[in-house]
This record gives C-alpha cells, sequence and structure tokens, in this order.
C-alpha cells in the first residue's frame, strides 16, 4: 500500500537557485517523523513545497496516492494537508477564536472541533476573544498549532514550532502531539532543536545542502552519524 | 446662528456622497493595499451605466440601481480577475500605473462614446423635496437620503467584515495573504470579490452624484481626489473614519462656500492638510497596521 503522503527525487527552485536535490521522504497515518539539519539545508523549502507554497512537479509529491506537486495551497490544505508556518503568522486583526474558525472554515470534517482544541489547550479558551499580539509566544504557538488542527488534517507540517521559546513552554508543545497523533494524523516536525526532534520522532530525516543524508530510527542512529550528516564532516 | 448650523448640516449630508465615493476606494486599500486610481472614473463610469439603463428602459434613476450595481459587481470582478491581480505582490508601483492608465482608458472610452457634453439623471420631485426642521432651517430630501445610505453601507460593509466567514477571510487576506491560502483562502478570487464589493458601492455613489449634479467623462480625477482625502482624513482601513472623514471634508467645504463661493473646494483641501500636519495616520486609524 502506498504511504499517506510521499515525495519522490523532489526538486525545488527558487528562481535559478535550486534548493532541493531529489529528495524522497514517506509517511504513513499516525507516523511521526521529524526532519533536522543545519539553517538552510532546505527543510522549510522541503515543507513549503508539500503545502504549496512553492511549486513543484505534479508526481513529484503524492498523497493518497494521487499526485498533488504543484497545486495551490488553498486546495492541499483542502485535502487534509496543514501547515503551521515558522514565525506562527496568526492573523492580527482576528481574534484567537476568528484565527480558530479559519482553520475550521477549510471545511474539512473530522475529530477537531473548538470544543475539543480548547481541551486540548484550555488556554486558548481563556484568551478566546484576545488579539493574539497580546498572548505569549508559547500561548500564541498553541494557537497556531490549534488554527492548523481546525482543518482536521491527516497531515500536519510544523515548521520550527520551538523557534524561540523557553524549554518548559517547548515541552508543554510537544506534550499536546499524542493527542494528535492518537486521531491518526501524520505529523512532520522540522526542527533544529535535535534532541527534541529525536524524543518525539519515529523516524528521522537529517537534511544537508538540500539532500537527505541520513534517515533512521532515533534508537538505530547514533550520536556519530547525526553529527556528520548533520555538518557534513 | 441658524445660518452656521445650516451650513454645517448641509456640509454633513454632502459628506455623506464623499464618503459613498471614499468607501469603496478604503476597502480596497484595507484588503489589498491596491491604489486605485481609476476609483473616481470607475464612479463616472457607473454614472453612465446608469445614464445607458434610464434611457433605455425609462425607470428612474433611484431604480437604475438594480441594472448598475450587479453590472458594476461584474465590471469589478472581471476587472480584478483579469488584470488588476496580475499587478499585485510586484511593489507599489505596478498597480499605480495601470490604474492610472485605465484611468485614461475609461475617460477616453466615454468621451468617445458619449461625447464630452455634460449630462444629469433627472430624480423628479426627490430633488427637491425637503423637510423642514425650523422656521429657517430646512434639509433636502435627497441629501438625507443620500446620507443615511452611506451610513447604512458603512455599517453593511462593517457587519460583512466583522461578522461573516467572508468578512473574516477579507481581514485575514489583509493581514497576511500566504498564511491565507494555507487556510483555504483562494485570493484571486477573494480580491475580485472585494473590487465587484467596492465597485457595488461607487455604483451608489455614481446614482446620487449623477442626479446631484452634472458630470461628464472628465470629472473622475476630482472625485478620486475627495475619495483620497476623506480616506486618509479618517484613517487608512477604518470605515468608519472614512465616514468621519467625508463629513470633515464636507463640512469643510461648506464652511469655505459660506465665506466665499470660490473657497468651497480650497477650504476642503485645507482641512485635509491640517489633519495631515496635525495627525498624519488620520483621525482613527486602525490600531494595528
Amino acid at each position: 500500500m502506498a504511504p499517506l503522503l510521499e515525495t519522490r527525487g523532489l526538486t525545488a527552485f527558487y528562481g535559478d537557485f535550486q534548493a532541493l536535490f531529489g529528495i524522497d521522504v514517506a509517511i504513513d497515518r499516525g507516523e511521526t517523523i521529524a526532519i533536522i539539519g543545519a539553517n538552510g539545508a532546505g527543510k522549510s523549502t522541503f515543507l513549503r513545497v508539500i503545502c504549496g507554497l512553492l511549486g513543484a512537479e505534479p508526481d513529484r509529491v503524492r498523497h493518497r496516492d494521487e499526485a498533488i506537486g504543484g497545486l495551490p495551497a488553498n486546495r492541499i490544505v483542502a485535502r487534509g494537508i496543514a501547515m503551521v508556518l515558522e514565525g506562527r503568522r496568526l492573523f492580527a486583526s482576528l481574534s484567537v477564536e476568528e484565527n480558530l474558525r479559519m482553520g475550521a472554515d477549510v471545511g474539512r470534517k473530522g475529530p477537531w472541533s473548538l470544543e475539543r482544541l480548547y481541551r486540548l489547550f484550555p488556554i486558548l479558551a481563556e484568551r478566546r476573544r484576545a488579539s493574539p499580539a497580546t498572548l505569549s509566544g508559547g500561548q500564541q504557538q498553541m494557537a497556531a498549532i490549534g488554527r492548523a488542527l481546525m482543518t482536521n488534517p491527516d497531515v500536519l507540517l510544523c515548521d520550527e514550532v520551538s523557534l524561540g521559546l523557553a524549554p518548559v513552554v517547548i515541552r508543554e508543545l510537544y506534550a499536546a502531539l499524542p493527542a494528535i497523533r492518537a486521531e491518526g494524523t501524520a505529523i512532520v516536525v522540522v526542527e533544529q532543536d535535535i534532541n527534541q526532534a529525536l524524543q518525539v520522532a519515529d523516524r528521522v530525516y537529517c537534511f544537508m545542502e538540500g539532500r537527505v543524508t541520513l534517515t533512521g530510527t532515533p534508537k538505530a542512529l547514533s550520536r556519530e552519524q547525526i553529527r556528520a550528516a548533520y555538518f557534513g564532516m | 446662528m441658524t445660518a452656521a448650523l445650516d451650513t454645517v448640516l448641509q456640509g454633513t449630508l454632502l459628506g455623506g456622497l464623499y464618503a459613498l465615493f471614499a468607501a469603496g476606494l478604503s476597502l480596497i486599500f484595507g484588503i489589498m493595499r491596491l491604489v486605485n486610481i481609476a476609483h473616481g472614473d470607475l464612479i463616472v463610469l457607473a454614472a453612465y451605466v446608469a445614464l445607458v439603463a434610464v434611457q433605455a428602459s425609462g425607470i428612474g434613476p433611484i431604480e437604475s440601481l438594480v441594472i448598475v450595481v450587479p453590472v458594476m459587481f461584474a465590471v469589478g470582478y472581471g476587472l480584478q480577475r483579469g488584470l488588476l491581480n496580475s499587478t499585485l505582490d510586484r511593489g507599489i508601483l505596478p498597480p499605480l500605473l495601470v490604474t492610472f492608465g485605465l484611468s485614461i482608458i475609461i475617460q477616453n472610452a466615454l468621451l468617445e462614446g458619449f461625447s464630452a457634453d455634460s449630462r444629469k439623471l433627472q430624480a423628479g420631485a426627490l430633488e427637491i423635496a425637503s423637510l423642514r426642521l425650523g422656521p429657517d432651517l430646512a434639509v433636502g430630501w435627497f441629501p438625507l437620503l443620500i446620507f443615511l445610505t452611506a451610513v447604512a453601507v458603512i455599517a453593511g460593509l462593517q457587519v460583512l467584515l466583522y461578522r461573516t466567514r467572508v468578512g473574516r477571510a477579507f481581514r485575514a487576506v489583509s493581514d497576511d495573504p500566504e498564511a491565507a491560502r494555507l487556510y483555504g483562502v483562494d485570493n484571486r478570487h477573494l480580491f475580485a470579490l472585494a473590487m465587484a464589493l467596492a465597485l457595488a458601492v461607487v455604483s451608489i455613489a455614481a446614482v446620487f452624484l449623477a442626479v446631484r449634479t452634472n458630470f461628464d467623462p472628465a470629472v473622475g480625477p476630482a472625485r478620486l481626489l475627495f475619495a483620497f482625502e476623506a480616506v486618509i482624513i479618517g484613517g487608512l482601513g477604518s470605515l468608519w473614519g472614512t465616514l468621519a472623514g467625508g463629513v470633515i471634508l464636507g463640512v469643510a467645504q461648506s464652511v469655505g462656500a459660506k465665506i466665499d463661493p470660490a473657497w468651497q473646494l480650497l477650504a476642503g483641501h485645507v482641512a485635509f492638510l491640517l489633519v495631515l500636519v496635525l495627525r498624519p495616520r488620520g483621525l482613527f486609524p486602525r490600531a494595528v497596521d
């Protein structure tokens, strides 16, 4: 059976600059994979191609065994692939709850509702009428993840969710992952924090300069292998 | 005392018309950061559409809105989808140049089709009927209708933006177009809807303009200027601010005209400059920008 989401020989360009050189990644239902790598390795580019913000040849990205490469972002989210952008990017003139409703407006049926989400992140219920600008960084990230969950995705892409947050806040965010996985949602996390990535992921892909240099389960990979794949030495 | 009150009252009612000119401009700028130089000419185009509708069917100008509003809605959608969308995301200059060109094209096409003669729509008794408020004070029903329509249109837009799903999408796109796409928003369609809506409002303004005064193909740019001034006085991105801006502009013009008829327009511009000097962001700027 074909994986839920897979890329085959995926390439990506910014103008003439090639950012990805033939990436093969596959993920199944309910699985969590982590993509690690240094700045500029192509991790974020990879997510941007999958969610439709960057172009790709149709057959290089397959979701539920259909070619989706190059589809516009609004159609990809409607298929069930949601993206948590780096830097949260909440809608500033919408309240917290309106931000969450933007996810529901996509119109996919599934387990996630405002009620369910407020149980996962109770603080958001308290701050539902607040402007996102008044939230702490961690609360903003909860709202950003919540907004993506409200689209009821079968694949959740998370770009650098821990960036700039305190360790205790990061633990709190990652503590929500099991509830999300329990719904069968596949999760792709892009992380610079390797330890965090190794703790949550079923499998790890290490990117360097637009290529996959290492892949395996966290247990099977040694520190030395990761260091070599990460820094190229 | 009554004379002063009368001046302010007439100015306020005139401000309703300016607010109607400006509401579409404000909406378009607020949602897609597009400065539409052709806005005034689109008002004039809508006035000619009304003229044709009135002449062809024999209905009154106000009734012609049933035709003009849908026609301009469609024009707005097509214009944005077919032309203006491709000018966005490339800096501030392309939309300015393209809408400037559009302004010239509309003026010349109207000149070609309708000549430079000035026209007017006749609304019959409505134009002269007035409501007596005191021994020396009266307001025309028609200016009052314009003002109340302006309030209703702006209230309606406000409800649309803050109480509906499509309004939520409009605000989201305005905040962050890329993130909005990730939430199912088809930006090109949404921008086209916004332009369609703006031109629907323009249609109402155009019919009122055409009943109130003479118009010809060249009067668009002056209407654009009033609309701009109303938007800037009120503060970018605030629709109620735009209404207030229109009223301030109208009152300033009315007071200027009272002192010396030649000062009407000058007084409006002076009020605009004063606001720019004292409150560069306008009187009611949007909190987040």
